[in-house]
């Protein structure tokens, strides 16, 4: 019974089309994270110099310390911009793929 | 039935709170020369106390509920996300994080916010890549997923195997923090204090399942991000919110002055750096107790959203202690006689670096606040050791009994009979082990629990869900060359070969800091090879049934749902 309709629901393009949607989604959300902490690892282990410098004349927050609280900030946006796209945009597409596969 | 579990129960609260005031009656009596123990803190076993009872109470309502198998592994799916994003904050807000990281922060400043970004970034990868496929293909463990299309018995075996394995680790390392941190916080004697944490943990996981699991860990978290905040907020308002004149008085007060402002020798090299990130980013993806939330709530949006909320709060909770620990830089070097061993700054701190947020909680709230964050650290570890005992139970009984012994024939009531027993023997056998491994150095074990699993579950579990290729021969081998190169390489790496078996310095053969980078590749390596090559029919039926298995992980088509799980 599940098997039939999982049959319609891989010949339903709109399901191909949500894979393909969200797949390349997902991983271009995970590259953006790899990025931004391999970068700053890479950061760390090669120009450790650079983090160390001042913000500007006289203050002695550092260049790092903004740019490590920023990856944190980074990292809660992006998830939460990919839990709401999934949400409302994907959820709705994959509740009519479901809706018409047990339709038919 | 219900009477009986109640009774029981309060009998366990006389128990517990009997234990609690021996304990400390036996402490305080106790000679304090031959240990770093304080003097019993009254405050804060009675805020503990509280925090036991109100446990306790929501453990007997929780028995109330817990009647199936599907009701003791996940709560019946009945939880929120907003819920389970609190409680996995909470699983993953250890006491090791907080006390850890604050500390870090306290003896080298920067380097402190890079250790907390490796144990953040995991969780937007574990969010795009395997969160809704997780719930989706998912009943109660994470075998269930990876065994989806495959042969049940070698699958199973392994991911036992692998579940059992990390939570040993991460187990030794939690009770023996719990007895080192009790000794310091309350002042009670070591084997008291991992014996009240097992005993407690059973109570919980016994009687009140996946349901009284994740409301201690619920309530146990936000307990956390209430107290963090506030001290948080209490080190700000003495800098008028300016972070600019906290990081000047920090500079100016603490030993390595400046240099507290860069990145220092956390980071060696490049190739340790990338493997600890590594096993960071991707072992919390293969850690059972983490895995099994997933199929606590409803549907594959709940299960988004748990991991949106817990990187939010756990993200928050980074900052904290980052603020923390900076105030805790400011604010106890200018009281040396209150929080250095003989009042002197060259001496470290009483009780040692790790008690950075707890002398500071001292600073800015006095003894009552003291006891309140003494109470939230030992609350976390307790929270913590309940949710890996029942992944722990559930492991034996879901996936070795059930699914291997019975062949997927046993009833849920059998089924939840063994998951009790098991809970009750890895009750015992932690509080053994803790004791047991009191004097050892036990900081290795946590890494060692999270290279495992980025080495042997992850590569397995992201293979069997993405890859139509695999096969159940490529992944038990890939999985156990993973689970046996992890756990080789820590013993021959500098943590273990020089610190724990004692051979001189520099003679280590594995230089980097974990092996997770070596031993993942290597699964995976292992996973695509085998599966590769195995041209066996069962490998073929395993392949033709990778697109339904791709339509139920995408789609949620035929998912356990909260009802009929």
């Amino acid at each position: 019974m599940v098997d039939e309709v999982a049959a319609r629901v891989e010949a339903n393009p709109k399901y191909h089309k949500l894979v393909g949607i969200r797949s390349s989604y997902s991983i271009i959300m995970t590259i953006c994270v790899m990025v931004v902490y391999y970068g700053y690892i890479l950061l760390i282990a090669f120009n450790k110099e650079w983090l160390g410098t001042k913000l500007a004349a006289g203050m002695t927050t550092s260049v790092g310390i903004p740019l490590g609280v920023g990856v944190i900030v980074i990292t809660i946006i992006l998830t939460n911009l990919y839990v709401r796209r999934a949400n409302t945009e994907f959820d709705t597409l994959n509740a009519e793929i479901i809706k018409e596969a047990n339709k038919k | 039935m219900n009477n009986r579990i109640v009774n029981i129960a309060s009998k366990g609260v006389l128990l517990v709170l009997g234990l609690l005031v021996a304990g400390a009656a036996v402490a305080a009596g106790a000679d304090l020369g031959q240990t770093t123990k304080q003097a019993t803190n009254w405050v804060a076993i009675g805020m503990f106390g509280g925090f036991v009872a109100i446990t306790l109470f929501i453990t007997k309502w929780a028995a109330s509920k817990t009647r199936s198998a599907a009701d003791f592994y996940t709560a019946g799916g009945g939880i929120t996300g907003f819920q389970n994003g609190l409680a996995i904050a909470g699983d993953y807000m250890s006491a090791a994080s907080f006390l850890g990281i604050s500390g870090l922060v306290f003896g080298s400043g920067f380097d402190g916010l890079i250790f907390s970004i490796g144990w953040l970034v995991g969780w937007p990868v574990i969010t795009f890549l395997m969160a809704e496929r997780l719930r989706n293909l998912g009943k109660f463990t994470f075998a269930d997923v990876a065994s989806y299309r495959f042969s049940q018995t070698p699958t199973r075996v392994f991911a036992a195997c692998g579940s059992l394995v990390v939570v040993a680790f991460y187990m030794i390392a939690q009770m023996v923090g719990a007895g080192q941190l009790i000794k310091v916080l309350f002042g009670l004697e070591y084997q008291y204090a991992v014996m009240i944490v097992g005993v407690l943990m059973m109570l919980y996981v016994l009687f009140g399942g996946m349901t009284a699991t994740t409301w201690v860990q619920i309530i146990k978290a936000c307990m956390l991000l209430v107290g963090a905040t506030f001290m948080a907020l209490a080190v700000l308002y003495q800098f008028h919110f300016n972070p600019e004149e906290l990081f000047a008085k920090a500079v100016e007060l603490h030993s390595k002055h400046g240099a507290i402002m860069a990145p220092g020798g956390l980071i060696k090299d490049p190739v340790s750096a990338i493997s600890v990130g590594m096993a960071l980013m991707f072992g919390k993806a293969g850690l059972p107790h983490i895995l099994m939330r997933f199929f606590t709530v409803p549907s594959a949006k709940e299960a988004r959203k748990s991991v949106g909320w817990a990187t939010t709060w756990i993200g928050y909770f980074y900052i904290l202690t980052f603020i923390i620990g900076f105030g805790a830089i400011v604010l106890l070097t200018q009281d040396p006689t209150s929080y250095y061993v003989d009042g002197d700054l060259a001496k470290g701190l009483k009780g040692g670096g790790n008690m950075a947020a707890i002398h500071l909680a001292n600073a800015v709230g006095g003894n009552v606040f003291l006891g309140f964050i003494s109470a939230v650290a030992f609350a976390t570890i307790l929270a913590v050791v309940a949710g890996l005992t029942l992944s722990g139970a559930s492991a034996v009984s879901h996936d070795l009994y059930a699914t291997v012994f019975k062949k997927g024939k046993a009833d849920s009531a059998s089924e939840l009979r063994v998951s009790k027993i098991t809970t009750i023997c890895l009750g015992i056998v932690a509080v053994f082990l803790g004791i047991a491994f009191e004097k050892e150095n036990v900081a290795y074990m946590v890494m060692l629990a999270f290279a495992i699993a980025c080495s042997a579950n992850f590569p397995v579990l992201f293979m069997s869900v993405l890859w139509k290729d695999c096969t159940t021969k490529g992944a038990v081998a890939g999985g156990f060359v993973g689970l046996i190169s992890s756990v080789g390489l820590t013993v021959v790496s500098a943590s273990v070969w020089e610190a724990v078996l004692k051979h001189p310095a520099g003679s280590a053969l594995f230089p980097y800091s974990s092996p997770a980078l070596f031993s993942m590749t290597a699964a995976f390596v292992t996973i695509y090879l085998v599966s590769k090559f195995d041209n066996s029919r069962q490998a073929q039926l395993e392949r033709s049934l990778f697109p339904a298995q791709k339509v139920r992980s995408e789609t949620g088509l035929g998912a356990a749902t909260s009802s009929g799980h």
